[in-house]
């Protein structure tokens, strides 16, 4: 199906059921419960999972197939919220042609900026990227304010002048993006017992692009075209003396790659109609390639897992503070409470960083090739306790000839 | 004929199926059920804090956390009550807030909009916060105002001087207590007239982004209407550490005070430059060079060390304020903590309380009826004397402290001294002023 072989079309299909069941996959404790705090299935940090998983496949595209290492791949997805708000702005709310717009610029924009960075390879490439990112950011804060809103970022207001749409609602607000009628913000909750499960309308819409991007992903891993992606990362310098130009499938590659990133721009201004400049920093393009990294470089799904693991760490460990921990801990004596809650404290609310950056190190250091060679290791574990298990009789079968 | 075979286990079967298809609209409950967004049922409240923990400011954050701490500690009848004592309104009585105890939630903004909104995103759509607070930059506070509007909960701004907040970026759902650039330029720049004379040639340098703009313009107009000229006003990007080669152009300009429309760490950077330069030693148009820093806090301060001394700037508050309310605030704070608030401590606490007890009048969570109680309210005991929270653009208009480095300080807290406290008259503007123009409040917003 999908033309896709049945080791790929099994992959697709776990990330569809993934990304179709989040809301009950990242909800698995009760809304009252103390653990609810590690509850991730709230609208608003699902669809920030899927949409830094779309940046970080796109980003896999060209630093895991190519091996070249853009620094600064998150000023394509600033530029495509910025895209995509002017077109809130201007045109419609419909996020259609917000999303496409934002595809197009971005996708120019690395034309641009990818033409000028590969004709150096190597530590030349990213220091290449993060100026050119870093130029883009400096811009966008200050020098383009009229343009980008500056630091305050690029907001919707009451008196856009929207073509197609009105520019208030009838009751004085500005109005909120959506898909031909369909209020991207809009949920509904499903309760059963104690358990409360949001389906969001943006998130299932975000989930829909992922899974768009990650087949056309799939597709590109397994093409000639990838297959040359490949064979540039392995020795580009024996391509080039065998009379093959590179340099238009790196171009291509880093394009696509910024436009996977202008998607994800655009997606998130979908989500929250909000641009600033602070998505285009040098620490938003090291963050994807934390997320490739940790999730695996090269592997097809390491990049999204790779996005849920730092989004989560982000956004949940950042929220716990010491009034939570004394009240998880409240069943201890009084001094080791106290005791527990010191020694925890630095890695929690404003500590995070300390702790994903704890993490990263273990992970770099034990698992090279990211969380998905940690599955590996644990299916193969598990494959050989198996055999070993009810395979002890026919142990003896593989003499050699 | 058509033959209808009906048997047992089919009938069931059909009447399951169809008694799950009616009742399934009763078990997915459009969040549109409540009659506003994150309507407290049970018998607490959650209101959620979001404040820069990590980052450039994340020393103002820490402060504010602590002082949001401590209002819902009074708030909830605990501790020594505060400000609750000295407030004009008595309406809050220690029992939480309508009855319903006071929880809260924290989270990082990290300075920057995106991560201040997906902070406040949770703290609403997980934690079901009805009123979110906090942030310590112009942006951020822009950012989850209009991220409030949009969500139907009620922003309190913590500490955000930009004139945008409450000018062409306003929302009919956000409230600021913090003074702005406006009133700084306009309560300095009598003080410096008087001071320095007024026939003054100023150079400013500003930080490159709307709070710059916007502090240059107040502080600009202000002087030049008291008889100043502006040499010239240049730009420094906010990532500038070294200031000596915006310095060095400064004395040959002819200007004779330079204006440095920075804050926190740049200008703390900027001022040390400056004076290492010399510049506060040196004679031009046969007038001593003079530096004017137009939004002071304490924790800057302290960052400048010695080379804050003598140098003129404004504050929204100051714990050695000697009014019941200031007095009060200093004293709870210090016991829980064992030194003086600061400012952003100020704001944030005199706000939760604001808002606390504007659910009291109104009676209601509902985020229009408290906007309402809000709106032109006035009060006092707050420690900045007698408050109008206007209905125009929800922007507090209180007296302003202009304070000045203090040149013997007797603790490593006590940096500044209060040199005038300008009175609101002075510092009033219309709504449509020039500097504010641009925006509209719209409507406020009760969410789904």
């Amino acid at each position: 199906m999908f033309n896709l072989n049945k080791k790929d079309l099994s992959l697709l299909i776990i990330v569809a059921v993934l990304t179709l069941f989040a809301p009950f996959i990242l909800n698995p404790f009760p809304a009252g419960s103390a653990m609810a705090q590690f509850n991730a299935g709230y609208p608003d940090l699902m669809q920030r999972f899927v949409i830094f998983g779309i940046f970080a496949i796109g980003f896999n595209i060209l630093f895991g197939l190519t091996g070249y290492l853009s620094f600064g791949h998150a000023a394509f997805l600033g530029v495509g919220s910025y895209a995509a708000v002017w077109m809130f702005k201007l045109l419609s709310m419909n996020v259609i042609p917000a999303i496409l717009l934002a595809v197009i610029v971005s996708g120019l924009f690395s034309l641009l900026i990818g033409f000028v960075s590969l004709r150096r390879s190597g530590i030349y490439f990213s220091i290449l990227t993060l100026a050119f990112a870093q130029m883009m950011f400096a811009l966008a804060y200050s020098v383009l304010t009229p343009i980008t809103g500056g630091e305050t970022g690029l907001q919707l207001a009451l008196n856009d002048p929207r073509i197609l749409g009105v520019s208030q609602t009838a009751e004085g607000n500005i109005p909120v993006p959506g898909l031909f009628g369909l209020e991207m913000r809009d949920s509904a909750d499903l309760v059963i017992g104690g358990w409360v499960f949001t389906f969001n309308v943006g998130y299932y819409f975000c989930a829909l692009v992922l899974l768009a991007s990650f087949y056309l992903a799939i597709r590109i891993f397994r093409s000639p075209f990838g297959m040359m992606l490949r064979a540039v990362k392995s020795n580009q310098q024996r391509m080039n003396y065998t009379g093959l130009n590179t340099r238009p499938y790196t171009l291509a590659a880093f394009v696509i790659s910024g436009m996977y990133a202008g998607l994800a721009g655009g997606l998130m201004a979908s989500m929250d109609p909000l641009a600033g400049a602070e998505r285009m920093q040098w620490t938003a393009s090291g963050e994807v390639v934390l997320m490739t990294i940790l999730g695996g470089a090269g592997t097809l799904i390491g990049p999204v897992l790779g996005a849920g693991f730092i989004k989560y760490f982000e956004n949940i460990f950042s929220k716990i503070n010491d009034n939570v921990l004394h009240s998880w801990f409240s069943f201890l004596p009084d001094g080791l409470e106290d005791a527990v809650v010191f020694i925890i404290h630095p890695f929690i609310g404003k500590g995070w960083h300390l702790t994903l950056g704890i993490l990263f190190m273990l992970v770099v250091i034990f698992l090279p090739g990211g969380l998905v060679e940690g599955g590996q290791r644990i299916r193969s574990w598990l494959k050989n306790r198996k055999t070993k298990d009810n395979g002890s009789a026919s142990h003896e079968t593989n003499p050699a000839e | 004929m058509s033959k209808l075979d009906v048997s047992r286990r089919g009938l069931l079967r059909t009447g399951a199926v169809a008694g799950a298809g009616l009742a399934l609209p009763t078990i997915f409950t459009a969040q549109s059920a409540h009659a506003f967004t994150n309507e407290p049922t049970g018998g607490t409240v959650t209101l959620g804090f979001n404040v820069p923990q990590t980052g450039p400011y994340a020393d103002e954050g820490a402060d504010e956390l602590r002082a949001y701490e401590l209002a819902v500690e009074h708030l909830n009848g605990g501790g020594d009550g505060g400000m609750m004592n000295t407030f004009s309104s008595k309406a809050l009585q220690g029992n939480g807030i309508l009855g319903k105890k006071v929880q809260y939630v924290t989270g990082d903004t990290q300075t920057k909009s995106d991560a201040a909104r997906a902070s406040a995103k949770s703290m609403i759509e997980k934690d079901g916060a009805i009123m979110i607070t906090g942030g310590s930059s112009s942006g951020v506070a822009v950012a989850v105002q209009a991220l409030c509007q949009e969500a139907g909960v009620i922003f309190m701004a913590g500490l955000t001087h930009s004139n945008d907040t409450t000018g062409k970026d306003k929302r009919a759902n956000g409230f600021r207590h913090f003074f702005n650039s406006y009133m700084s330029g306009a309560a300095l720049a009598p003080v410096l007239a008087n001071a320095y004379g007024k026939d003054r040639k100023a150079y400013h340098l500003t930080a490159d982004y709307n709070w710059g703009y916007t502090t240059e313009e107040a502080v600009k107009s202000s002087t030049e209407a008291m008889g100043w000229d502006t040499v010239a006003a240049v730009k420094t990007p906010l990532t500038q550490t070294d200031f000596s080669s915006y310095i060095a152009p400064v004395l040959q300009s002819g200007a004779d005070t330079l204006v440095l429309n920075h804050y926190g760490g740049n200008m703390v950077n900027s001022l040390t430059n400056a004076v290492q330069f010399g510049l506060r030693d040196k004679q031009v148009n046969g007038k001593d060079f003079q530096i004017v820093v137009p939004l002071y806090s304490r924790l800057m301060a302290k960052g400048a060390g010695a080379n804050v001394k003598g140098i003129f700037g404004s504050t929204n508050w100051h714990w050695t304020l000697q009014d019941e309310g200031s007095k009060a605030f200093v004293r709870s704070f210090g016991t829980k903590y064992g030194f003086p608030p600061s400012q952003a401590a100020h704001t944030t606490y005199v706000q939760t309380l604001l808002y606390a007890d504007a659910v009291e009048r109104a009676g209601s969570f509902a985020p229009c009826a408290v906007a309402e109680a809000l709106e032109d309210y006035e009060f006092d005991g707050l420690g900045n004397g007698k408050t109008l929270y206007r209905g125009a653009d929800h922007q507090c208009f209180k007296d302003v402290l202009v304070v000045k480095g203090k040149e013997n300080p007797t603790s490593e807290f006590d940096l500044l001294e209060i040199v005038e406290v300008t009175p609101v008259e002075q510092v009033t503007y219309a709504p449509d002023h020039p500097q504010f123009s641009g925006g509209a409040l719209g409507t406020c917003n009760n969410g789904a």
